[in-house]
Parts: C-alpha cells; structure tokens; sequence
C-alpha cells in the first residue's frame, strides 16, 4: 500500500494553530504537515502537548472557541478546507470525513437515543427520511459490530457499556460512507482487550469500504500495529514520518528513537540496574513482608443488595521485591491494594504484616502499619494538596509522626528531593508549577520519607507521557536497588508491568486467576486471560525483529 | 417510577411537618405575646383588664404549656385548620384564601415573564458569535439581581405612571395594573434564570457531545436547541421550586409597592399586628407551595434526562 | 476539550530542573496582578465603591459636614445640584448627607447578617460533612426544612417573633440563609474530603484533626468566602427590603430602605429621594457581586 503514488486524499501543509489564552497566544501547532492516501491508514503519534489532537480537529476545522487556524492549507479531495466557509464545511462533516473521538464515556449526548444519535448523520446530509433513518442507523451499528443494534438503538448512552459507546460513535462516524475518517485516541479510555477488538473492527471496516483512517494516538505500538505510515509529532511539528515499519526499525530522528525507546509496549524487558540480581527465576531468598489470605470485599448496593469487589484474594509480597497487581478496570486490584493498607476495611480475610496481624488493627498498631507502608497515587496531579509547598508535601509523613525538629525535617526533605532527581529549589514551589513527572516524583519522595518497607504504587505512571513513565519506572527500580524496599505495584498494563516487577498476580472480576515469576508470565502464561491480555498488547507485529523482542526472549 | 413518586411524596410530607414545626417553635420565643398586642393595640401603658387578657390567652390556647400547644395545634393543622386570625378574627385558612387568587395572577405573570425573558436573554447570548453583543447580554442578568426589588417598582411607577402616563400606579385594576407588578417581580427572578441557563448552556456547549454532533455536521441552530438546551435546562429546572419561593416573598415588597391586595400585604398587616397564627400559617403556605413545585420538578426531570430515571432519582438524597 | 487539553499541556512545565528564581517571580507576579486589575476596570470601580461605603459606615464625617437629623424647612424638596448633591427631603434634610450617614446602619445590619449566617451556617455544613453519617442526615434534613421556607417569609416569621430594629432585623435576614451556607459547606467538605490527597494525609499516618484543620478546611473554605461574599450583597437588599417594609431602624435614622420608604410618599413631585438611595444600594450590591465573581473566577483558574 506503501508504494501507491496516486494522489493524497487528504494534505495538510504548513499548518499553524494556536490557542488564545488569558495572558497570551500559545502556538500549539507550528507548521506541521502531513498526507493521507485514499484507504490508507496513518497513525499520528505524539506526547500529550504534541499538538496532534490539534491537528486532527484542525482538518475538520472543529477547534476550541479561542483556537485560531493561522495558517496552512488542509486540502479535501482539491479543496482547501480552511478556506471554506461554515456553511460549505457542513456538508463535509459527517458525510465526506467521520470522526471518532477520544472519550467514548462523555461524547454521546446523554438524552438522547442511540438509534437518534446516529440516525442524525443520516437525516442532516439527506442520506434518509424521518422514515428510513431509524433503520439506517441500526444498519450503521451493526456495520459497527455492535451486538444486537436493534436493542441498542432504542437505549440510552448510560446504559451501555464503554466498548459499545464507542461502537456507536463509530456507526455517527461511517454512517454516511466517508472516505475519511479522524480516529481521535479512539480507544484510549478502554481497557486493553476492548481496544484491541475495537482497533481490530475499525480497521478492517476501512480495509473494506476502502477508507482512509487519520489515526491520532500516544502509543507508539498501537501505531506500529495499525497504519501503513506514521507520522511523529513534537511541540507542534511533525519531526519525522514515512512507512510504519520504516519508522519502528530505523527511526532518523531523535526525538523519534526516544519514544520508542520509552515505549513500554515495543521495549519489552528494561536492562533494570538490578537486572542481574534476581536471575534465579524461582523461591526468592528474601523473607515475606506482606501476605494476604482470603481477602474478601463486598460493597453494599441499594436495596440491601451487595456487590463483591475482591472474592478470595491471596498474595504474597517478599522484602525488596516487586509484585504486579494486573488487572482491567473494575477487576477489585485497587480496593485490594487498599485493603492491604487497611485505607478500605475488608469484609472478611486476613493480612499480616511483618509477622504482625494487621487484619483489625487500630490505634498505635494501625499507626505502625502507616508508618511502614506507604502508597503512591495514580494521578499527580490530585495527590498533592494544592496549597502546600513541596517542602510541606515531603515532610507531612514526619510531621505526623512527629519525627525531628524543623531544620532536621527540611533537610532530610532536601536529601529526598535529591534522591528523586529534583533540585533543591523545589522545595518551595507549589505542586500546580510543576509538570506531572516531577509531581510524581515528588510523591515517591513522600512516600520514602518514613524510611517505610513497602510502598504500594496504584498505577503510578499511567497518567504520564511514554517517556516520563520510563523515567519514573527507572527511578523506581533504582530506589528499590540495594535497599529492602518492598513494591506492591498495581497496574493494567502489562507492558509496564514486565519493566519493573518479579512476580506478577493478574486479577478478573475480583480473584486472582493467575500468579507467577514475571518470567514465567510472560514466557508461558497458564490462564487463558491471562493468554487474551498479552495478546491485547499494542505493538505485537512491530516487537518481532525490534531490539526488545530480543531481550524478552534472554529472559524467558 | 412508581416508587420514586412515593418516596417524593413522602419526603414532601416530611418537609412540610418540619416547616410547620420550625415555624411554630419561631414564634414560640416570641418575648411578648400576641393577646397583650391585641388587647392593647399600641395603648399598652395602663388599663387593660388582667382578665380580660387571660381570658382571652385561654380562648386561643396560650395559658397551655408549649407542648401541649404544640401537639393540640399539629392536630388541628392535620385537619386542614391553622386557627384563627388574631387580627382579622377569621380562620386563617380563609383570609390566606382570600388573598390567594390576586397573588397567584401575579406569581404566575412573574413567572412566566421572568422564564420568558431570562430564558430568551441567555439563549440569545450564548449563541450569537458577536462579542460585544454576548457581552453586553450576560452583564444584564447581574444588574438585575443587584437591584432593589421594590426600588426597581418604584421607578417603573415614576417612569410609566407619572411620567409616561401609560399603566396605572396602584391597586388590582384588570390585566393593566398587572403588568407593572409582574414586571417588577419578574427583574430579579428572570435574572437568575438568565444567569443559571447561560452558565449552564455554557458548559454544555463546551461538552465533548456538542464536537460530536459538530463532526456530523449540524449547524448552530440546531446543536443549540436541539443538543445543548435541553441538557443544559436541567440546572435550570431544578432552581425553579426556590424561584417561585422567591416570587412569593417578593410579591410582599411588589404589593406594598403596589397597594394591590393579596398574600403579600397580608403577610406584610400580619407581621405588623404580630399575628402570630397569620404569619405562621403563610410561612407554611410558603413551604407547601415549593414542596409542590419541587414535587413537580422531580417527577419531571427523568422526563427530561433519562439517567435519572435509572438512578431512580437524587435531587434529595446527599451524594 | 482534547485540544484545550493539547493547549494546557504545552503550558506545562517541563520535566527536569529550570524553576525560575523567587524574587523574579514575584515580580512578575505583582506585574500580572497590575494588568489583572488594568483589564477589568469594572472590578477595580467596584472595589473602590465598596472601600467608599466602608469608610463613610465609619467616618461619614469624611463625606459630609452636613447634620442628616436636622433640615432647613425653608429648603425643602430642592432638587439635586450643587448645594445638595442628591437634594432634600420633605423636611429640608440633605439626602445625601442621610444616604451617607445611614451607611453605618445599612452596613452594620449586613455584617450581621452575614457573620450569622457564616458562622451558624459554616459550623453546620462542617460538622455534616466532616461527621457523615447519621449527623450528616439530621442536620441535612433540617437544612432542607430551612431551604423550603422562603427566605423573606422566614426572616418575617423571624421579625414577628423578635421585634423591629436594625440589630434584629439582621439576624433574621442572616438566620434566613444560614441553610445556604450549610449546603455549601457541606459540598465543599465532601468533596475535598473525597480528594485523593486527603487520603494521601491519612494514609501517611496524619491524624484527623490535622487533615481537618490542615487540608480540608483551608481547601473547602474558598467557596464558602465567595458565598459570604455574595451573601453580603443578598442582604443589603434583604435588610433594605425589611426596612423598606417598615420593621428596621426607628423613623428618624436614616437607614437606606427607610429612606426610600420615606421618598415612596412623595415619588411624584420628588423623584431624588427614591431614585438616589436605590442607587446608592444597587451600586453597593453589583460591586460585592463584582468582587465575589473575580473571586470565584480566581479560584476556578487555580
């Protein structure tokens, strides 16, 4: 498909938009350009900031109220539509380019009916009447492979699922028959398995109505798996593009060859500091810090009825090792976390700490157990208290347990800052002037001030950007290295999760279904969701012939 | 459905026991009691029959302890009558009756000039792409809800009545002496329905269903009325039992201004005269009527958005 | 949104060392709060109208020499000009020199008002949301109770019950929207209580009076100023409303609902004494709704 050279659907040259602030102009795309043939996928891969959300919107000129188009053309099919007038773009949108957006829980109108919300399509660009319009649109999700369209189009948003919310943007979004359409992070608010199903639909409803697919997105594997070109976005340039595998196996620019560097998907195994250490694969020598048996948890619903969130859940962490909680969303690996930290009270079950059972500990036996674990949050950006300074935020934990005196609180504040890699300085900054790695930093530092021996991590890096996340997962590793340092690490990503744990537990719908040495996981994985999972990783065809499929195969 | 419009009427019931309680225990500290102001009227330095006074303390029950008072009033309420009035020597029930039809007209008229012209303000100014123009709109909602109520009557008086000669200044005179009431109750309320619509419209408009429906492209008209109003009138919908509250009280102020007779000028007379069963019955009047409106508003909204319905609703219930 | 998102995150700091340096931040700081201010000149006129009726409530002798008490018959009803800037009254009294002197009043009454319905109102919504459970619901479902009597009604039930005056006046007017404030309160505790960095307190072993007093109260308190904030301007026209009703200060004070209850009499031939205090009341109350939404506005943008 590469080597077609017929004229580009789709060309987008010298773009430049930028967004009108209270104080000033801030240029979020500067120049950027790109090319779409008919039927092609290509994948727009960038950083949160990158400004490829923005462009995206920008070919169907659907920007913010205080975004301006500056500059560019976005040639359609020989028409340059930003030159077109609201009036001439309407009768683009919708019929001639689709669009998908990011977050499937907050892009239906939620008043309204499916079958109405797709049927509006249909009805606008007078593809059918008040008449035909409701069969139409269950004709388009069904096209979109949702289940039983015909129940679907009479219900409410609310009442379906994620994956089939977005199925039915997809239906709004190949209603009409276009011959373009702006995939916008279409699946990144999904858990792994629906994205995959997801993708796997949408790609091939285009391969086979001869589509082409704008595909915006910040994983680099998804990308790898799915267009036939991809282009790199950075602060509003596209500093590289060309064939997908071209891109994945030889990449020119730098920037380019850092995030695949970071992209957990495509990188496999990282060579850990302590990567040597733990080469005998089985029985860890270190003593058992944590073990929980039986741990139940059932949350009450109206009417006396209740729900169980965690059903009969063991695990066991060891002194200066990692265990990976894995898990889809709703899969009760937070609510067991929080168990273990006594943060949420089990139904039933028992967990003992250090030799101690802490199962129903209160009083100075809780404060002990508070003083010993510790947990980093997923978002940084709502972990801090806004109105402390950072020096306030380190030094809470001693605070609390009145450890040292004032200079001696703020020294060893210093010492931690140093450990994370922040300078000095940031000690009297507000969380809201620093970026959502150093606030992550930040909180690891909290979390290490009491000296503790384990910290539970509840996905501690899937709100940041790819190659944050690799800088954050190494600082981890490296803080653990040498020390008793005990992780309990929750996340649904199991490409991160292969980076930093020893053992891995993976969780469904409450229980545990599977637990091992990551090795073993990975390599030969027992339970069949376990199998599923591995498959949904992004980046699956790109891994064979990368660096990192080597590496992963050392291991195993 | 069913069992939500229970638990609503239910709740409404409960609302409007404890209304009747606060309102009695109010006026249960009075320092001073009603008969001493009755049987003086103002002449209260000498020469009132001490049994005269009790006799007549005994006659509306206030010789009794307060408990007693309390259950023996709650049971008559039960029944539909909320004593008598000191002043007037009637029913309470009746005199609230009386007055109520004029008031009604009026709250009414407000009402519906106030959804009318706050509504039509913030549609007006959340769709038109003019700044200047959106501007000026969203600064006529704050105007109106800074200004004295009975001032802003006044000065319609001033201007239409003794200047412009157009409507009559005073009293109950037909559908033309409405409109001057009507409009001076309606400034402060149409101004809140303006500022909560617009602020509301807003943030629909800012939702990521509006770029939806954007990319299939629909036009302006028809992404504001048919995709954001209807969202964006349910803040809107659920403020309006305390707007007809305040219409109510308003109408107060609006009939004194007026000198048009009604609910409000006989609150005003009974708070004057300390007439404790008038004043109390009104404020439960007050209560029944927003639980009402509100008992409305609630079988309503599930009409309007279908996820309250599936949640079996939650205007009442704390988080 | 994923493009404001784009925005915000080219905003964002980025990752690594390069803060900038204390004092030339405060620098630029002080020189964003003077283009803040130069932008919105409605805010700053409102602010000074407000700091003018402070000061007038304290020092009226700062605006006028003039007695407010005492008129000259022979000047009675002059229409405004430059002996009298707002004119006289049926008495000869200088209405300006009234307007100015019943500020104290007007502003006293309000301060009421708004401390009893801050302080009774706050301690409510804190203690329902701080406690939870069954308090939570007791006091909820007597602040629902509050919430269905409309507020004048409440404040004159209230009046019955206490008698006129300025004082009691205010307090009626303030337990009236008491509710208000719980409501808020309660809302704001909740949802800080909520937020992930109170558990984060907790879960390193903070104790509760510290997250209280620490990270709760100073994050929930903001809305509940720019509520006091509002409120103030509810009731100056709350207390004026009562007053104009005839139940605030006695006769010859010159508070200014009575003022205008006073000029109501003689509207026909004596506009001024109606139309200027309104004004002088519509003024003080669009500058504190002024002010309460630039604080608010601050807020939302932290």
């Amino acid at each position: 498909m590469t080597g077609r050279d017929d004229a580009p659907l789709l060309e987008v040259a010298g773009l430049h938009v930028s967004y009108l602030t209270r104080t000033d102009r801030v240029q979020a795309v500067r120049g950027a350009g790109l090319d779409v043939r008919p039927g092609e996928i290509v994948a727009l891969v960038g950083e949160s900031g990158s400004g490829k959300s923005t462009t995206a919107h920008a070919v169907l000129r659907l920007l913010a109220p205080n975004a301006s188009l500056d500059a560019g053309t976005v040639r359609f099919a020989g028409r340059d539509l930003a030159a077109l007038s609201e009036r001439e773009l309407r009768t683009v949108r919708g019929a001639r380019i689709g669009l998908v957006p990011q977050d499937p829980g907050v892009s239906l109108n939620p008043v309204k009916r499916i079958g109405e919300q797709v049927a509006e399509v249909l009805r606008l660009h007078g593809l059918a009447t008040r008449r035909t319009a409701p069969l139409g649109a269950v004709e388009a999700l069904e096209r979109a492979g949702m289940p039983e369209p015909q129940v679907r189009a009479r219900q409410y948003p609310h009442e379906l699922s994620g994956g089939m919310r977005q199925r039915a943007l997809i239906a709004i979004a190949i209603a009409a028959g276009p011959e373009l359409i702006v995939a916008d992070e279409p699946t990144s608010a999904l858990d792994v398995t629906v994205q995959r199903r997801i993708l796997d639909h949408l790609q091939h409803l285009t391969e086979e109505s001869g589509t082409a697919v704008l595909l915006v997105t910040h994983d680099l594997g998804v990308a790898a798996d799915r267009a036939s070109r991809i282009a790199v976005m950075s602060q509003g340039r596209v500093v590289e593009s060309g064939p997908a595998r071209r891109i994945i196996e030889d990449p020119q620019d730098a920037y380019t060859r850092r995030l695949l560097r970071s992209a957990p998907s495509l990188t496999a195994v990282r060579a850990r500091p302590r990567h040597a250490a733990p080469a005998q694969p089985s029985e860890p020598a270190e003593p058992v810090l944590v073990t929980a048996e039986n741990l139940v948890k059932d949350f009450p619903l109206p009417r006396g009825r209740t729900v169980r969130a965690v059903d009969e859940v063991g695990l066991t962490v060891h002194r200066g090792r990692t265990l990976a909680l894995v898990g889809e969303s709703g899969s009760g690996k937070s609510t067991t976390a929080r168990m273990i930290l006594r943060l949420v009270p089990p139904t039933s079950g028992r967990i003992v700490f250090d030799g101690e059972d802490v199962t129903a500990a209160g009083g100075a036996a809780l404060r002990r157990l508070r003083r010993r674990a510790q947990l980093v949050y997923q978002n940084p950006y709502a972990s801090l208290d806004p109105r402390f300074s950072i020096g306030e935020v380190i030094t809470e934990p001693l605070r609390a347990f009145r450890v040292g005196d004032r200079a001696s609180r703020a020294a060893r504040a210093r010492e931690l800052l140093d450990r994370v890699a922040l300078p000095a300085a940031t000690l009297d900054r507000r969380p809201a002037e620093l970026s959502g790695g150093q606030r992550q930093r930040v909180a690891i530092a909290r979390a290490l001030a009491l000296e503790p021996d384990l910290v539970v991590c509840d996905e501690p890096v899937s709100a940041l950007d790819v190659s944050v996340q690799a800088q954050v997962l190494d600082l981890l590793a490296e803080l653990q290295d040498g020390t008793g340092l005990a992780y309990l690490f929750i996340s649904h990503d199991l490409a991160v999760v292969r980076q930093i744990a020893h053992r891995v537990a993976v969780m469904r719908a409450g229980r545990v279904v599977e637990t091992g040495e990551t090795g073993a996981i990975f390599g030969d994985p027992a339970h069949d969701y376990t199998r599923e999972l591995l498959a949904a990783i992004p980046g699956g065809d790109a891994r064979i012939g990368a660096p990192g499929a080597r590496l992963l195969e050392e291991r195993t | 459905m069913r069992r939500y419009a229970a638990l609503r009427l239910a709740q409404a019931a409960g609302v409007l026991w404890a209304a009747y309680t606060v309102s009695f225990l109010v006026l249960d500290l009075l320092p001073g009691d009603p008969v001493s102001a009755m049987a003086g009227q103002g002449a209260d330095q000498a020469g009132i029959d001490p049994a005269q006074i009790a006799r007549l303390k005994s006659q509306y029950g206030f010789d009794e302890p307060v408990p007693v008072q309390y259950a023996h009033h709650l049971g008559r309420a039960l029944r539909g009558d909320l004593g008598d009035s000191v002043s007037a020597g009637r029913p309470v029930t009746s005199v609230i009756g009386e007055a109520l039809p004029s008031t009604l007209q009026l709250v009414v008229a407000g009402l519906a000039l106030a959804v009318l012209l706050g509504g039509g303000l913030a549609l007006a100014a959340t769709y038109t792409s003019r700044r200047w123009l959106r501007q000026l709109l969203l600064s006529l909602p704050p105007l109106g809800v800074s200004v004295p109520a009975f001032w802003a009557g006044l000065m319609l008086v001033e201007v239409f009545s003794f200047r412009a000669r157009l409507l009559p200044a005073f009293g109950n005179g037909g559908p033309r002496g409405l409109i001057l009431p009507a409009v001076t109750l309606a400034i402060p309320t149409g101004a809140v329905v303006a500022q909560v619509l617009a602020k509301s419209l807003l943030t629909t408009l800012d939702e990521p269903y509006v770029q939806t429906a954007r990319a299939k492209g629909a036009g302006r008209p028809r992404i504001h009325l048919r995709h954001a109003l209807r969202n964006a009138s349910l803040p809107a919908l659920t403020v309006v039992g305390v707007l007809v509250g305040q219409l109510m009280a308003n109408s107060v102020v609006t009939e004194t201004v007026f000198s048009r007779n009604g609910l409000g000028r006989v609150t005003a007379a009974a708070v004057t005269a300390q007439d404790i069963p008038l004043v109390q019955g009104v404020v439960v009047f007050g209560a029944l009527v927003f639980v009402l409106v509100n008992l409305a508003v609630d079988l309503l909204c599930p009409l309007l958005d279908p996820r309250i319905a599936a949640a079996g609703g939650r205007r009442w219930s704390p988080a | 949104m994923s493009s404001t998102l784009d925005a915000l995150g080219v905003l964002d700091a980025a990752d690594g060392p390069g803060v900038p340096e204390p004092a030339a931040r405060r620098r630029a700081g002080a020189a964003r709060t003077v283009r803040f201010l130069l932008r919105r000149p409605g805010l700053v006129l409102s602010v000074l109208v407000l700091a003018a009726v402070a000061l007038a409530s304290f020092w009226p002798g700062l605006f006028t020499s003039r007695d407010p008490l005492t008129g000259v018959p022979s000047q009675a009803f002059r229409a405004p000009g430059a002996a009298h800037w707002f004119g006289t009254d049926e008495l000869g009294r200088d209405l300006y020199a009234r307007v100015v002197h019943g500020a104290a009043l007007s502003l006293k009454a309000t301060l009421i008002a708004v401390a009893v319905s801050f302080a009774a109102g706050g301690l409510i919504g804190l203690l329902a949301g701080f406690a939870g459970r069954w308090i939570d619901d007791v006091l909820m479902r007597c602040v629902d109770v509050l919430l269905s009597i409309p507020a004048l009604f409440l404040s004159l039930a209230l009046v019955t019950a206490l008698g006129y005056g300025t004082v009691k006046v205010a307090v009626a007017v303030g337990v009236a929207s008491v509710a208000t404030f719980a409501r808020v309160m309660r809302s704001e505790v909740l949802r800080v209580r909520q937020a992930v960095f109170v558990e984060a307190a907790r879960s390193c072993g903070t104790r509760w009076y510290a997250v209280l007093g620490r990270h709760v109260l100073p994050n929930a308190i903001g809305p509940v100023l720019v509520l006091a904030t509002l409120d103030f301007g509810t009731a100056v026209l709350a207390v004026s409303s009562l007053s104009f009703l005839g139940y605030g200060a006695a006769p010859p004070a010159p508070e200014w609902g009575t003022l205008i209850s006073d000029g109501r009499n003689y509207l026909a031939n004596a506009w001024w004494m109606t139309a200027l205090p309104g004004l002088t009341i519509a003024a003080t109350v669009l500058a504190t709704n002024r002010i309460a939404r630039a604080l608010d506005g601050e807020r939302g943008r932290r």
